[in-house]
């Protein structure tokens, strides 16, 4: 007789994918729990809680959290989707970049600078309007677009007086004059399954700061420079956004981890969650290896 | 129908049918966030605040 299938979903709240996946999952017949990370604790005595699991989805909102389980998971040999080394890498903007630019996948121009004069130098020598982004941040939070020295000035100070010891690594990048929209892509193992362009009048195009979804057709470029993003991050089930520049054409702004589709699914007609949990069976079954 | 108290203003808020345990909600009347924290008997909370390290 097969063993049956144990999964666990971590979780921080029932948004609507959260209940997309659950219902994927019932609608399968697999045994599955539902792991609320304000409710959890893990007994590194004792992971025989943990490693009833044959996978776990890391769906937590916090992305503190949800690295910490994945790095006890994974010391425990639990498989997870996605793994602590692909969440570090993507819940960091400044260790995403560096993995882009050690595969070559094309990306705006980024430095990073610890000081308010370091930083100022390499402002002045990109020019400007440049983007300021918190190395670790989501939803659009807390990036500042600066046109001029004035502001640079004034954004550096405050990040260096009012924010966390991460403020003060400041991650730079050149500003690119995108169409008003960007493009939000979707990965699944080495397949980009869908996306929608993101577009919006404000320079910042996320769903969450009310940019409006439109499906964007995958094409080959799009799925080559994705895959090649997602492979450089250590793939699993992943959200590259990517930002068309009228010159370089494609470029990889960021790749996301637990990534959001309320827009994307009834935009495109994807079963996304479906999707994520054929991957999630497939992990938990050894089909797809992902602890080296 | 699955009513609960918006502990924020008192106002009766309505559970649809399908609503999940850990779900978050508007509050009609004063615009809070709500979490459901339990659906029999019917019953929300204020959600946490997002936090820094908050996203996808």
């Amino acid at each position: 007789m097969v063993p049956r299938i144990r999964i666990g979903v971590l979780f921080s709240r029932v948004r609507v994918e959260e209940k997309w996946i659950f219902a994927a999952l019932e609608q399968r017949g697999i045994d599955y729990d539902r792991l609320d990370d304000r409710l959890i604790y893990f007994d590194l005595d004792n992971p025989g809680p943990w490693t009833q699991y044959d996978a776990v989805l890391e769906r937590s909102i916090s992305f503190a959290r949800g690295l910490y389980a994945l790095r006890v998971l994974n010391a425990w040999g639990v498989p997870t989707v996605n793994t602590a080394a692909v969440a570090e890498t993507c819940g960091d903007k400044l260790a995403t970049s560096a993995a882009l630019a050690r595969a070559g996948v094309p990306q705006p121009r980024t430095v990073a600078a610890y000081t308010v004069e370091s930083a100022l130098d390499a402002i002045e020598k990109m020019g400007y309007p440049v983007v300021i982004k918190p190395v670790v941040g989501s939803w659009g939070r807390l990036l500042a677009k600066i046109n001029d020295r004035d502001a640079a000035e004034a954004i550096l100070e405050h990040k260096t007086t009012l924010g966390s010891y991460q403020h003060s690594i400041f991650y730079i990048q050149e500003y690119i004059a995108k169409p008003g929209r960007d493009i939000r892509a979707f990965v699944v193992g080495d397949q980009t399954i869908c996306a929608i362009y993101r577009k919006s009048e404000h320079w910042i195009t996320n769903t969450a700061r009310g940019g409006q979804g439109e499906v964007c057709p995958v094409t080959s470029e799009l799925a080559d420079i994705c895959g090649r993003a997602a492979q450089a991050l250590g793939g699993g089930v992943l959200a590259v956004d990517v930002i068309e520049d009228p010159e370089r054409g494609l470029l990889v702004n960021e790749v996301n981890h637990t990534m959001e589709f309320h827009t994307t699914v009834p935009t495109t007609g994807v079963d996304i969650p479906g999707m994520i949990v054929e991957h999630l069976l497939a992990v938990a079954r050894r089909e797809i290896e992902v602890l080296a | 129908m699955n009513t609960a108290v918006c502990p924020e203003c008192e106002a009766e808020v309505v559970l649809e049918a399908g609503t999940e345990v850990g779900e978050i909600i508007v509050c009609g009347d004063c615009g809070v966030d709500l979490e459901v924290i339990s659906l029999d008997p019917p019953e929300v909370a204020l959600a946490p605040m997002e936090e820094e390290d908050w996203g996808e």
